[in-house]
């Protein structure tokens, strides 16, 4: 099958990490590639590539998006948040922290997906139970840690005591 | 001796990296004026090319190289570890559905892709064996006609391939009177078992840069588990010595054994040559599924007892499936093979397996190493004798175990561990003693597992003028924390802050050899070897010390980056200063551990072994056949947890794993096609699938070969998980189940068959039933 190319371009502007982007993109363009590739945000990850995995999670306006099939059209006008942006003064934010301190980390390829989507789960129920957690978490697969470390990381922060244990 | 780094669950040194997005993959990477791969795979199983018309692929703009196996004259163009059965593109003929045909880079993706709809190819379909048995049929199309050769392992010099046939290689062990022994049991139990083919399903699939200088040698960037056993692959193909070529190793995202020995670099490494330029081939998931897997089996064992329990006997045949490549899977076939006795004392013992060509995704190593099938079919029959003594199945494996210091084959490493103990804490952690709720019933089974040999690993560690460390080592971190544990081990020894050790990533040019980060061997050998060249760092500290100080160096010892005694205390950078007359120069300790050929039935006797013991705790809807595993305990003998923390992410996650293969995980074919190669169709675990409780414990005596008594861990905890899981099945249900996964329609049509035979009086509890 020949696929036409489609020659034109639309400006979108987007609030990335806070800081508002400018930039010509190709109608089919993928938020996820416009990320990684010209804004040099390395973090979202391409791993399934169909919405299953969650390694590509990024948040547009505070809501999970699987930046691997989200144009970046979609996004003209709103405010995405990627892994980059979570710590942007150094210090870590309190869900960063817990991943560190319960060992939920291992190889990091789903990392960055998780804290977002973890992120957009404690925004949406600051005190989610284990199981809320784990039916959050259904869309960030994880092949390493087995969640159990990722779920304590994350009841850690939900805990209305507060953060980062 | 009190320890200050070792044994605590110090943060992984990686972590702030990797939680902040700075962790850099093969994916991130980009290399100046680099091109971009795509491949054109075969859409049969087995078909010969009759035409392949790549010319106006040529002709697009933005192409750099169009290849074919034509093209490939300059070097030699086939590989494999076992069997240079591989082309790095077909030759002729397609071999599976993703078998490489073409391979294209360009100024990009998109562009590559196009150039791909390009290519015209015709083919003639052969006739494809798409399992076992269609394989092994008298008669049976061969997959590969010629007999390929031998690849570059000196354990694998035996292969025995059967001419005519597909089988690639033979493994074959025999002790005592294995017949006799059966025949004079009272109790023998017998049965077949299959165990699906699996896919690693790392996150990040696999990839290469590669990059030709002007000089003639090449530089990778390779998302891969052994640098130096590619390295070996391409020096060989290429007709280059080892020097020139580099192989680098940035952060893997997940391997599981599916990055082990060369799989994208030799294409990734042609491409870049016909294109003039460095070029990066990315899978993607999809291509991941037709890259490797695990090896489907199908194993019948026989097991036989005297009537007080005691095991006599042990006959297993196994086939496995191993795909249309061999990869490394006669290695697979006969470790995996060997321990099917597993921790249990048997004095005759037969055991034979086929590795079986078919028109699949070649199989390779995927954690656990071939031992995860034999095991599935070993320890449920465990269960099914237990029965039949009626005997508590706890029990009777304690009977059999293994003792500490016993032979587990003559020639080979006797244990080195408290078998007993991992038992008894399994027991414990379980809750064993008690009865389960109602409704729930619990199953165990264990396993041992040699690690590869003969082996060696290297490391050098440099004490700096300023009192740092670097640690230089080969071992790939890929999720398991190996380089924490490195840095913990060399902060150990020399008596300095964990923030002062840097250990350097993977790089054929500039880190030393090590065989590979597989076979949960890295913190035994790798972790000895950086204990012996920090040692040997520290002996050079103590004797300048000495010399210093007049006083003998058993009086002197490291503490807190300083040489102390006498009354004396004198920091690393005044002892290099003075040692070198100046700021500068660095002291360099070599480690290398290399345990060579012995006696053993493999050749080499293993350096630790693997103890895993796992118990699960099960509920099941019968409405629908799901099974519910509400509680799992693990317990592996690791000699001494260097890190607990990460012990216990690395047994949780293998747990979860093994719970993907029991409960779901299949690569299904139909028509000789892969009908669930993505993640929408095939499905692996989720957090959702995490049981209620779930329990890592660690045996640790310190009797292991490693560094302060440690031994591996990382495959172990999944192997039991499936045997445990079907065994906690029929003790529920009365089913005794022998096909993986133990999906719900699978369940459910075994408690259909049940009440159907139940109806016409035959069957009750303690039949077996399965279904085919």
């Amino acid at each position: 099958m020949h696929v036409i190319p489609i020659q034109s371009s639309s400006r979108i502007r987007i609030t990335v990490n806070g800081h508002p982007v400018e930039l010509d993109v190709r109608p089919e363009a993928l938020l996820l590639d416009v990320l990684r590739e010209r804004l040099q945000l390395k973090g979202a990850k391409r791993s399934c590539d169909m919405q299953v995995c969650g390694a590509c999670t990024v948040l547009v306006d505070g809501e999970p998006v699987s930046a691997c099939t989200f144009l970046a059209l979609e996004a003209d006008g709103r405010e995405v948040l990627t892994v980059e942006g979570l710590a942007p003064e150094g210090a870590l934010d309190p869900l960063q922290e817990a991943f560190i301190a319960h060992g939920a980390v291992q190889c990091g390829f789903c990392t960055s997906g998780m804290l977002l989507t973890a992120r957009a789960l404690l925004a949406e129920d600051p005190a989610p139970t284990a199981e809320r957690v784990a039916q959050y978490l259904r869309g960030s697969l994880c092949r390493c840690t087995g969640y159990r470390k990722i779920v304590e990381a994350v009841l850690a922060c939900g805990r209305p005591a507060g953060a980062g244990r | 001796m009190s320890r200050r780094v070792v044994g605590r669950s110090v943060r992984r040194t990686d972590a702030l990296e990797k939680v902040t997005g700075r962790a850099r993959y093969l994916s991130d990477l980009e290399v100046p004026g680099m091109a971009h791969a795509r491949l054109l795979r075969s859409p049969h199983p087995h078909a010969r090319i009759v035409r392949l018309d790549v010319a106006r692929a040529r002709t697009l703009p933005g192409v750099h190289a169009v290849l074919t196996a034509a093209d490939l004259t300059w070097c030699e163009p086939f590989y494999g570890p076992a069997l240079r059965d591989r082309p790095i593109l077909a030759t002729g003929v397609v071999r599976y559905e993703g078998d490489p045909v073409v391979a294209v880079a360009a100024v990009d993706e998109a562009t590559a892709a196009e150039a791909l709809d390009l290519v015209e190819v015709d083919y003639e379909e052969l006739p494809a064996v798409m399992t076992l048995e269609a394989a092994l049929a008298p008669g049976a199309p061969l997959v590969h006609q010629a007999e390929p050769l031998a690849g570059h392992f000196s354990d694998l010099a035996s292969l025995r391939a059967r001419p005519g046939t597909n089988i690639c290689h033979q493994f074959d062990y025999e002790r005592g009177q294995p017949a006799a022994a059966l025949a004079a049991a009272a109790v023998t139990v017998e049965d077949s078992y299959a165990f699906p083919r699996i896919q690693h399903y790392s996150m990040e699939p696999h990839g290469a840069i590669a990059a030709w200088d002007a000089e003639g040698g090449l530089t990778l960037w390779a998302s891969t588990q052994n640098p130096f056993s590619v390295r070996a692959e391409l020096a060989a193909m290429f007709g280059l010595p080892a020097s020139r070529i580099r192989i680098i190793v940035p952060l893997l995202g997940g391997g599981f054994g599916g990055k082990t020995y060369a799989k994208l670099e030799p294409l990734a490494a042609v491409l870049a040559r016909a294109a003039g330029r460095p070029v990066r081939l990315l899978a993607s998931v999809e291509d991941a599924f037709r890259t490797v897997r695990r090896c489907g089996a199908r194993v019948r064992a026989r097991l036989g007892f005297d009537r007080d329990g005691a095991l006599l006997a042990v006959e297993c045949h196994a086939d496995f499936d191993v795909g249309a490549y061999a990869d490394i899977a006669p290695r697979v076939i006969q470790k995996g093979t060997y321990t099917a006795t597993g921790p249990y004392r048997v004095p005759h013992v037969r055991l034979h397996s086929n590795a079986v060509y078919t028109n699949t995704t070649p199989g390779g190593a995927f954690r656990g190493f071939g031992v995860p099938q034999i095991v599935w079919a070993v320890e449920s029959l465990m269960d099914v004798a237990a029965e039949r003594l009626g005997r508590d199945p706890v029990d009777l494996r304690r009977q059999n175990l293994l003792a500490h210091g016993e032979e587990y084959a003559p020639g080979d490493t006797p244990v080195d561990g408290k078998l007993e103990e991992s038992l008894a804490r399994l027991a414990e952690a379980l809750r064993w003693a008690q009865a389960p709720a109602p409704g729930r019933a619990r199953g165990v089974a264990a396993m041992m597992k040699a690690s590869v040999a003969p082996s060696v690993s290297e490391a050098i560690v440099r004490l700096h003028a300023d009192g740092s460390v670097s640690v230089l080592v080969s071992t790939v971190e890929m999720g398991q924390g190996a380089r924490t544990v490195m840095a913990q081990i060399a902060a150990e020894v020399l008596a300095v802050p964990l923030q002062r050790v840097s250990v350097a990533a993977p790089d054929t040019s500039v880190t030393p050899y090590d065989q590979t980060t597989s076979s949960s061997r890295s913190t035994t050998m790798v972790g000895r070897a950086v204990q012996e060249a920090a040692e040997d760092v520290l002996g050079q500290l103590l004797r300048i010390a000495a010399g210093r100080l007049g006083a003998p160096v058993a009086q002197l010892r490291a503490e807190e980056a300083a040489i102390v005694g006498g009354g004396a205390r004198l920091p690393y950078p005044e002892l290099l200063d003075h040692h070198f007359g100046m700021r500068g120069g660095e002291l360099i300790g070599r480690g290398v551990v290399a345990p060579g050929r012995t006696a053993a039935p493999l050749g080499g006797s293993t350096p630790f072994w693997e103890v895993a013991m796992g118990g699960a705790e099960i509920s099941l809807d019968e409405e629908t056949g799901a099974i519910s595993v509400e509680a799992y305990a693990s317990v592996s003998d690791v000699g001494c947890c260097i890190n607990p923390q990460q012990c216990e992410a690395q047994d949780e996650g293998a747990v979860m794993q093994g719970l993907g293969h029991t409960l779901f995980e299949e690569m299904v074919y139909a028509d000789g096609q892969l009908l669930n190669g993505d993640l929408v169709g095939y499905r692996v675990p989720r957090a959702e699938d995490l049981p209620a409780r779930l329990e890592s414990r660690f045996v640790e005596n310190g009797d292991g070969a490693g560094p302060f008594g440690a031994k591996g861990l990382g495959e172990g905890g999944l192997v039991p998980v499936s045997p445990a899981v079907a065994n906690a099945l029929a003790r529920l249900t009365g089913l005794r189940l022998r096909e993986l996964p133990l999906t719900p329609e699978r369940v459910w049509r075994a408690l259909r068959q049940r009440r159907a035979g139940a109806a016409g009086g035959g069957l009750h509890r303690g039949s077996e039933v399965t279904d085919v």
